[in-house]
């Protein structure tokens, strides 16, 4: 561990700098598989339990153990290779990546490195340039009053992770901005979520994030010397250490310095990036064919399982909401990309007889405000029989919307149908015809003159507080346009 | 009585324990004591009894005829050090599959047997408890790696033994010590459990006194086992050899392998020359063969077997078991004192050698031309077994070695393996059978045909030792 550089604090965050340069970003992800059991042994996968009760000869790397391939991590991978549309290999190799490190207990890694299960295809706008089976390493746990390496009194490996099937996803460098790579990052996770294939859970390390970070000169077609941004382990902390390591790197760039091939590690707690590696101090890791495993022979029946196991991705069906359900993009892939919110907005259309489907959706957002982001609103209180309800009265202007707000916080506390909800809180809307309202109206300007004098004035502005007014006195019952329109028809008569 | 008991083959023992003639209690007690007072150091431990587990001697197919094992067989609490001082006193919680097989097929374990450290070695001498002793001569090795192995049986400290042979060290020692050494098809044994030199070579085989018992023995080491991804599935049944004749056999000799100029010695290419005639009086058509890249053998074999060496010995860091040096609270220093106290000179070098080869910019130079020379070396000997059935060479270009002769000049060492290795690279079966002596000390002839022609090698070879009629019993004193 080196020196830390300090992130530069309020420099420019946007895509190319003003003069002229751009960032390019790669990505590096590996996902833990959720199979029952380990890559190449019969361990089951279990996380926070007691430590070093999930391990075998072969997890511990005893002498004399040998690896056998999961299928079940061949199938996993092979759909994730599908989904992307790569080209998932008929027979590729594993590799040994060797290195001394505790958490490695054989002292290599088996992994895949020229020949791996699949290469090419895309994501959004993203093209994939490989996705890799490989195993994870052990755990270590550092003890001492720092919590850090150096220093440390003893270290401490657990190796029930070890030996957890991943898989590396490596994107090609298509990316530009943070904010973009956090919005695709979204995207990987819904489709690996809807794959069935991890429990994609960032702050639990199933997912894990490495990022390739260069600049270049905007228009330039070759790419700068990169660096590689280590284990950020939150979307946040990500576009965070992306904002940092791209202005060191503009920084560097328009010293008229170069930018040095090295490792780096980003604190998010002081914001800093610390070196971990330069490239004098790169591994060589002597891959080499694990000579304990055949190739790996993917058949036509691998295949076949791993197609069919696909459900609808989340970029299909954000596609859908839009082109057939009429939602706008920014919605459609809000609903699609969280996959327990796409299938709970479906429930709701398929229970709604009058409402729109983009009508429809614009509640999902104010379900979710309710019940926290966190929350499948399938497990919630509300059924999306109730959510059709409400919005079709709201449609056929039963309830303001206002008042269909404050009935939805209802239905989330206690649960219940909208329309008795909304009576016996007596928020059920004022029709405009029957003269309560007109008589709101009559007082809301005697309130306020003044208000009423601009309005007659054509300052439209004005209006605002007047059917403020009458809002307020119906705790939000009437109907805004309806009060509005009546305003109008008493203050401007044509 | 004890004496006349171990004159026995294994399969002579358990005929009689089957037929309820022979206690295998006495038997197992007759040979326990012979290896527990053994003077050539050929074993590491001796068991005390034989193991509670396991079926009725009388009942099972091997008759309760115990069995010496290599070192590196991983067996289940008992000491499975791979002649190292970096796994001393280390037990495992698991038996390798060869040794369970063996155990659930009435064959206990007698003992642990010495062998060149990590099987890296053509001598035994690599062993970190000392040298085993050839019993012809205990100035003189008994070959490595699995030389003690093949010193019990020719002892007669055991009935039978398995070892493993990664470029001859089943066939070696076996033709050092005068008894019948015998390498499976790659694949045919699974490799779990055995402490691993180099993966892709790595083979269990049988070392016994007559080509009957290795027969009868790797007939229950065999098959397929879901623990090991390289093993394979034997095609047919072993069966036990009875061929008095070799008429219908086409047997090559292969000329890169047995000439003199090549570094066979006289005496061994005379016992291998007397052995021919003797083929072809029991009805052999023998010709002459080539097999060119056979020569390039040794050279490629000693950069793949390393290379997968330095992989294959990185999990000896002192993290989890065997020994541990600490270091000063830093982590390399506790590697390195570990591995610089833990492993013996030839390990070294050859993980030195192996990391090298491997090493970017080397892989392709090295490694990789290696490699295209045992594809060429598989090709050759393809095309000689569509003209033969088998091929033969002397087994070892010498007969045993004064103890200390060859320590120094690691080269000279390495070409113990200049007939064995090129049947490795290719994954073939080959058998080493006694031939007569050279100056009192043994010879072994080699026998090598296609993977899977075990049941034609052992009935050659079956033949040929009748006809041979070595009389290994001087060792058994």
């Amino acid at each position: 561990m080196t020196e830390a550089r300090p992130v530069v604090e309020g420099a420019n965050h946007t895509v190319a700098a003003a003069d002229g340069y751009e960032p390019v970003i790669g990505l590096e992800i590996h996902v833990q598989l959720s199979t029952r059991t380990k890559m190449f042994c019969g361990c089951e996968i279990r996380f926070g339990e007691r430590p070093n009760t999930h391990t075998c000869p072969v997890c511990l790397g005893l002498p004399g153990a040998l690896p056998v391939v999961n299928e079940r991590a061949v199938i996993f991978a092979a759909m994730i290779g599908l989904a992307f549309g790569s080209d998932v290999a008929r027979r590729s190799l594993f590799h040994r990546k060797n290195y001394f490190y505790p958490d490695s207990p054989k002292g290599y890694q088996i992994s895949q490195y020229d020949e791996p299960l699949c290469r090419g295809g895309r994501l959004g706008d993203v093209r994939i340039h490989r996705v890799h089976l490989e195993e994870d390493a052990a755990k270590l746990e550092h003890i001492s009053a720092s919590g850090r390496i150096h220093g440390s009194e003893r270290s401490v490996v657990d190796f029930n992770r070890c030996g957890t099937p991943l898989v590396e996803i490596v994107t090609e460098p298509d990316l530009r901005t943070p904010e973009q790579a956090r919005e695709w990052l979204t995207l990987l996770r819904a489709t690996l979520r809807a794959l069935g294939v991890s429990d994609v859970d960032m702050s639990q390390g199933s997912l894990r994030v490495d990022a390739n970070v260069s600049v270049r000169r905007a228009g330039s077609r070759e790419l700068g010397t990169k660096t590689e941004l280590k284990n950020m382990n939150s979307f946040r902390f990500l576009e965070r250490g992306l904002r940092a390591e791209i202005d060191r790197q503009l920084g560097v760039v328009r010293a008229g310095l170069t930018v040095e091939q090295e490792t780096l590690h980003f604190d998010p707690a002081s914001g800093r990036l610390t070196t971990l590696r330069s490239k004098e101090e790169a591994h060589d890791y002597r891959y080499f064919p694990e000579p304990d495993l055949m190739p790996l022979e993917v058949g036509d029946e691998l295949l076949q399982a791993a197609r069919s196991a696909i459900p609808e991705l989340p970029a299909q069906r954000a596609a859908r909401f839009e082109h057939d359900l009429g939602l706008s993009a920014g919605r459609a892939r809000e609903l699609a990309f969280r996959g327990e919110l796409g299938d709970y907005f479906e429930r709701v259309v398929a229970a709604a007889d009058a409402a729109p489907a983009p009508e429809l959706a614009n509640w999902i957002p104010l379900l979710v405000e309710r019940i926290g982001s966190d929350t499948d609103p399938a497990g919630s209180r509300v059924a999306p029989e109730g959510l059709a309800a409400l919005a079709a009265m709201v449609s056929r202007r039963e309830l303001s919307r206002d008042a269909a707000r404050t009935v939805l916080s209802r239905m989330v506390e206690i649960g219940g149908d909208p329309s008795s909800l909304a009576e016996r809180e007596g928020l059920l809307a004022l029709p405009g015809g029957d003269g309560q309202l007109a008589e709101l109206v009559e007082r809301a300007i005697a309130q306020d003159p003044g208000a009423a004098e601009q309005v007659r004035a054509n300052n439209m502005k004005a209006i605002g507080p007047l059917v403020g007014y009458v809002m307020r006195e119906t705790k939000g019952r009437a109907d805004g346009g309806e009060v509005r329109r009546l305003i109008l028809e008493r203050l401007a008569p044509h | 009585m004890t004496a006349a008991l171990v004159q026995l083959t294994a399969a002579q023992a358990g005929a009689r324990v089957r037929a309820r003639e022979l206690d295998p209690r006495e038997l197992f007690e007759a040979y326990r004591q012979r290896a527990a007072t053994d003077e050539l150091n050929a074993f590491t431990w001796v068991a005390e009894a034989p193991a509670a587990a396991g079926p009725s001697p009388a009942d099972a197919p091997l008759g309760g005829v115990p069995v010496a094992v290599k070192d590196l067989f991983c067996t289940e609490g008992v000491p499975s050090q791979a002649g190292s001082r970096i796994l001393e006193g280390y037990r495992p919680p698991y038996s390798a599959t060869v040794v369970e097989r063996l155990t659930r097929a009435g064959a206990p374990l007698l003992g642990k047997t010495n062998q060149d450290e990590f099987a890296m070695g053509s001598s035994t001498e690599n062993s970190g408890f000392g040298p085993a002793r050839n019993p012809w001569d205990r100035a003189r090795v008994p070959g490595g790696s699995s030389g003690g192995s093949a010193a019990a049986v020719a002892a007669g400290l055991a009935p039978w033994a398995i070892g493993t042979d990664t470029g001859g060290s089943i066939r070696q020692p076996a033709a050092l010590c005068g008894v019948v050494g015998f390498k499976p098809t790659y694949g045919a044994c699974s490799r779990y459990g055995m402490i691993a030199f180099a993966s892709s070579l790595d083979q269990a085989g049988p070392l016994t006194r007559d080509v009957t018992d290795a027969a009868l023995l790797f007939g229950q080491m065999v098959g397929r086992d879901p623990r090991d991804s390289t093993s394979l599935k034997f095609p047919e049944p072993v069966r036990l050899p009875h061929a008095d004749s070799l008429r219908g056999f086409r047997l090559g000799i292969p000329e890169e392998l047995t000439g003199t100029e090549g570094g066979v010695e006289p005496g061994v290419r005379d016992a291998f020359d007397r052995s021919l005639e003797l083929a072809e009086k029991l009805g052999a058509a023998i010709e002459p063969c080539r097999l060119p890249h056979a020569p390039h053998a040794l050279s490629a074999y000693y950069l793949i077997a390393p290379a997968e060496a330095s992989a294959n010995l990185a999990r000896f860091d002192g993290v989890r078991y065997g020994l541990r040096v600490d270091g000063e609270a830093d982590l390399l220093t506790m590697y390195s004192r570990t591995r610089a106290a833990g492993f013996g000179l030839e390990v070294k070098r050859r993980i030195m050698l192996g990391t090298y080869a491997l090493s970017s910019g080397y892989y392709e130079a090295y490694y990789g031309t290696a490699q295209k020379v045992r594809t060429r070396i598989a090709q050759d000997l393809h095309a000689v077994f569509e003209r033969f059935d088998l091929i033969a060479t002397p087994t070892s270009p010498w007969t045993a070695f004064e103890l200390g002769a060859k320590l120094g000049d690691p080269l000279q060492m390495y070409l113990n393996d200049f007939c064995t290795v090129p049947m490795s690279l290719a994954g073939i079966p080959a058998i080493s059978i006694p031939c007569g002596l050279s100056d009192g000390l043994p010879v072994g002839f080699q026998l090598a045909g296609p993977a899977f022609s075990e049941n034609r090698l052992f009935e050659a070879a079956f033949a040929l030792e009748r006809a041979i009629g070595y009389d290994g019993s001087p060792a058994r004193g």
